[in-house]
Order: structure tokens, then C-alpha cells, then sequence
């Protein structure tokens, strides 16, 4: 992070410039419009992802966890898409909802919905949501999985014992499943939060690094993999200031873990009572 | 009047569970079909099989591509930082719960922090740092970096298996003359074997799909690991749909079969690391 106050011609920052980078950083229009653009749709994106794997991971799990024949593979199947790198699941999802010979768009066709067809990525109105919607893919399985073993080690006799009583399915989930997977959702809302905030690959592979299209779908990660590592025709800010927006990101990321856990601690405490 | 509730939702059940399978198995099932098809094909038939199974891009990537060069790299990177990873987790896991001194709990802290502070972060001053040691663009920055990101985790799962392992036994070894190593070596370690194995493997998805640090550190072809050249091979493809498919088969395929042969193993791994955390 010391390489956030220095700057210089090569790769190495080797002139000690104090908190010049900053400033620049906060002070000047070409810098921190990408910066806060960057922030806004890295906000954005959490909400969409832990939208879809937080609560439809949540349900998900509660409906593996029923006894039913194939639910162990189910739960072996859920897991799978998480197991592939970000980088080829960016690229599926390019390719499948690719506007010339993408599967997605021929399929609406074939099921008479063709009014819907909009150039999925090319849209800045759409980009960003079909990405996010990528990564909720990959992920969600994992979701799935946490959320499962912990409604797994809830014990029988619990659930049985609200069965008898007559509880339905929702005062099940709220009354006993809920409370006692709240820990999960903390864990999985931070690992969500701190995978998210520092998101690249999936950008690189759907919109390239600059987050196209005309920056809609740019995140801190594709920001900071722009501004530190590429010339300065294609984007790039020097080594320096490179490090100032990474530490940006890690003041962002510190602040945002920390109020996750103590929102969640005081949750849990909360129920305990 | 139960019966039929229940079966409407058993029906709602399987309902749901067809739509998920099919939403995790269609993009995969598309992704491996396309690549058998030859281009004209791809645009006639976008659906269903291929009319015969085309192996010419399979063939172009290795011969051409050098894709053979990029798995070995993969795996040799992936073999040896995990194997290194695990073993100074150990180390390190056997010493904080084992012996008792100053700053146990603050070490052991320190170890643990490393699962929530992205080491991506941190790249500009590893990359410097590998300029440094004339290290840059070579296989071994990845490996030190890999090593570095696999050693939280295995610290944060080995640390609860060796203190696990009763007190007597290492106390009984030192009474028989056994030397400090000589416990860990043939006490410890032969009892935590299912901890060593849970922290390779746990750690194997992430270091085998890690894109951004090869894409920081190594410029040279001849280093590219298979994340690294499916994202250079994709671009340069573009127009070659079928080589496009073939390079994201082949860079999925390997990761498939391993979870699907160890996947009880994986699957309790990061569950037990969840419901503890």
C-alpha cells in the first residue's frame, strides 16, 4: 500500500508524492467519476447477487433438504457450476446470449416471446444485470451448500416435534430454520460482499476491462486491473495511483465486513434473547 | 384431504427441482456440444447434437495451441503449491496448538485474518516484489502466491484436527525418546490425515481457476496456465466458434471429473468450514 503515495514513469513508483494520489483521486473529474461509477455499480451488483443467492439460495435449500428420491443429486449437481473457473462462465453466458447465434435468444424465439430479444450486453441498461446474474449462477450452488448443512444439523426431533404440533412449512422456515441458519447467512453475505468488491474475472470475460458497454458494467476490480496494470492509452493511471484506488477498495472492504458483523452479531444476539 | 396436499407439494417439489437441474446442466451440455460441431453448424443447428462428433478443434488447440504445455504448467503450479501450502500449515497449525507461548491466540489470528483480506489487494506490491527477486514471469511467482493464498484456510481447518489429538499421546512419545519432529511426523501426522487431505482439496478449485495473478505475472506463452490461455485463446478465436467451445470444454472438463469423483470429500470440507465459521 506505501506504493499508493509515491509515483513514476516505470513500473516501480519511485517519487514520494504524500497523499498527491488521492487527492487527485477525489479531486479530479476524470478520476473520480470513474471511481464513483465504479462504486455504484459494484453496489448494485451486491444487491442483485445476494438478492438471488442469499434468498433464492435460502429456498433452495430448504427444498433439498426435504426428503425426496434424487436429492443427493441434486445436492451433488448444485455444486457443480461453482467448481468452474469465472472465466468460462462469463464466456457461456457471452456466447449462449450472443445476439447472432446465441442459444438464448433463438430459444425466446421458438417459444413465441421474440418482442422480448434485447442485445443483452450491449445495452447499458441490461449489462450489468446480466452479469450479475452469471456470477449469481456460479455461486449459487454454494449457497445452497452452506445453507444446507446448516438446516442438516438442526435435529430431528425439533422439526418432528413442530410437524406434530401442526406447523406449516412456513412457520417452520421462520420459527426454526431461520434462526438457527442466521450465523450462515452472515458468512455468507461477507463472502458474497468481500468476492463481489473485488470481482475481475467476470468482467474481463463478459465486457471486457473497461466494463463495456461505455462503463456500465465496470466494478472496482475491472477499475483497479485498468488503472494499475494497463497503458495509459487503454486506460491506465500509473502504478501510484493503481495502489491508491486498491486501498480505496480495501478501506471499502474492511468497512463493509465489519458493519456485516456486527449487524449479524447483534441480530443473533437479538434472537438468543 | 393431507394426502393431497402433500402430493401437490411433492408435485411442486419435483417441479422446482427439474427447472434447477436443468438451468445447471443446459449451459454446460451446450458449451460441450457446440464444441463437436463444426462452424457452419453451429449456426444451422443451434440446438441438439452435432450430426457427427467432430474432433478437428480438440486436435487444432493441442497441436497448434500448445495446449498440452498450458495443462502441464496448470498442474505443476497446482501440485506444488499445494503440496508446500499444506505441509507449512502443519507446521505452523502444530505449533500454535500445541505449544504454549506468548502469542498463540495472536498468531493464530493473524492466520485466520487471511480469509477475509483479499490478497488481490495486495498485488501491486507482490508484483514488485517478484521484479525484485527476478521471479517475474515465471512459474514460481505463481507458486508463492498460491502458496500464500491456500495457507489461511488450511491453517483455520488443520489447527482444530491436531487439537483434537489427546495430549497423552505426544506426552507418551516423549517418554519412549521420541524427538520433537519424530512426534509430528509419526504421531501427528499419521492421525490427521483426513484434516491434510480436506485442506488440499478445498483449497484445489480456486487455485486451479485463478486467472488474475497470471494475468499480472507471466507474460511469456510458454507460462501460460490453462486460465490464463483460455482467456487469451478466446479472444484470439473469435471468429472460430468450434475452437471457442473446445477451449472452454477442455478448460472445464478437468475440474468436473475431479468433483464429481471427490465431491463427498469437498462437499464436507467446506460445510464443516461453514457451519464452524
Amino acid at each position: 500500500m506505501k506504493y499508493s503515495l509515491y509515483t513514476g514513469e516505470g513500473l516501480i513508483p519511485d517519487q514520494f508524492v504524500g497523499l498527491d494520489n488521492y487527492i487527485r483521486l477525489f479531486t479530479e473529474e476524470r478520476y473520480y467519476t470513474k471511481f464513483w461509477n465504479a462504486f455504484r455499480n459494484n453496489i448494485k451488483f451486491f444487491i442483485v447477487v445476494t438478492l438471488v443467492q442469499n434468498v433464492l439460495g435460502f429456498f433452495m435449500a430448504v427444498l433439498v433438504t426435504r426428503s425426496f428420491k434424487g436429492s443427493a443429486f441434486i445436492r451433488k449437481l448444485s455444486f457443480l457450476p461453482t467448481t468452474l473457473s469465472v472465466l468460462v462462465v462469463g464466456y457461456i453466458f457471452k456466447l449462449i446470449l450472443n445476439p447472432y447465434y446465441g442459444v438464448f435468444d433463438k430459444f425466446l424465439d421458438l417459444i413465441g416471446l421474440e418482442k422480448l430479444i434485447i442485445p443483452w450486453l450491449g445495452d447499458s441498461r441490461s449489462a450489468l444485470f446480466v452479469v450479475a446474474i452469471a456470477v449469481s449462477w456460479q455461486f449459487f450452488g454454494e449457497s445452497v451448500l452452506f445453507y444446507t448443512s446448516g438446516i442438516d444439523g438442526i435435529s430431528k426431533s425439533i422439526m418432528e416435534a413442530a410437524r406434530i404440533d401442526g406447523a406449516s412449512i412456513w412457520q417452520e422456515i421462520y420459527h426454526i430454520i431461520l434462526p438457527s441458519v442466521l450465523p450462515i447467512v452472515g458468512i455468507v453475505t461477507i463472502l458474497i460482499f468481500i468476492g463481489d468488491f473485488t470481482q475481475f474475472d467476470i468482467v474481463f470475460a463478459m465486457t471486457g476491462t473497461r466494463g463495456d458497454p461505455g462503463y456500465s458494467t465496470d466494478l472496482f476490480g475491472s477499475l483497479f486491473y485498468r488503472t494499475a496494470f494497463s497503458s495509459s492509452e487503454r486506460g491506465g493511471w500509473g502504478t501510484g495511483m493503481g495502489a491508491a484506488v486498491a486501498t480505496m477498495m480495501f478501506i471499502v472492504v474492511t468497512i463493509g465486513v465489519g458493519a456485516f458483523l456486527t449487524f449479524f452479531t447483534k441480530k443473533r444476539e437479538a434472537l438468543e434473547k | 384431504m393431507i394426502n393431497i396436499k402433500r402430493s401437490i407439494s411433492k408435485t411442486f417439489l419435483y417441479i422446482a427441482m427439474t427447472i434447477y437441474s436443468l438451468s445447471i446442466l443446459i449451459p454446460l451440455f451446450v458449451m460441450m456440444m457446440t464444441s463437436f460441431k463444426t462452424n457452419a453448424e453451429i449456426f444451422k443447428n443451434p440446438f441438439g447434437l452435432p450430426s457427427s462428433f467432430n474432433l478437428d478443434a480438440y486436435i487444432n488447440l493441442f497441436v497448434i495451441s500448445n495446449y498440452g504445455k498450458y495443462f502441464l504448467n496448470s498442474i505443476g503450479v497446482t501440485v506444488l503449491s499445494l503440496a508446500l501450502a499444506v505441509t507449512m500449515s502443519a507446521l505452523a497449525a502444530y505449533a500454535i496448538s500445541k505449544y504454549k507461548f506468548k502469542y498463540n491466540r495472536a498468531i493464530y489470528v493473524y492466520f485466520v485474518v487471511g480469509l477475509v483480506v483479499p490478497i488481490k489487494l495486495g498485488t501491486i506490491d507482490i508484483m514488485i516484489t517478484m521484479l525484485r527477486l527476478s521471479i517475474f514471469d515465471t512459474l514460481w511467482a505463481l507458486i508463492i502466491v498460491y502458496i500464500a493464498m491456500a495457507i489461511p484456510l488450511s491453517v483455520f481447518v488443520l489447527y482444530d484436527y491436531i487439537r483434537m489429538v489427546p495430549e497423552e499421546l505426544s506426552s507418551a512419545g516423549r517418554i519412549d525418546g521420541c524427538s520433537e519432529p519424530g512426534i509430528f511426523a509419526r504421531i501427528i501426522v499419521p492421525l490427521i490425515k483426513p484434516g491434510l487431505a480436506a485442506a488440499g482439496i478445498i483449497s484445489f478449485i480456486p487455485n486451479w481457476n485463478e486467472f488474475w495473478f497470471p494475468l499480472v505475472l507471466i507474460k511469456s506463452r510458454e507460462n501460460y496456465t490453462i486460465p490464463l490461455a483460455t482467456g487469451q485463446l478466446f479472444g484470439q478465436f473469435d471468429t472460430k466458434l468450434d475452437l471457442v467451445f473446445a477451449v472452454l470444454s477442455l478448460a472445464s472438463i478437468p475440474v468436473i471429473i475431479i468433483y464429481l469423483l471427490l465431491s463427498n470429500y469437498f462437499v464436507k470440507g467446506l460445510s464443516a468450514g461453514a457451519v464452524k465459521g
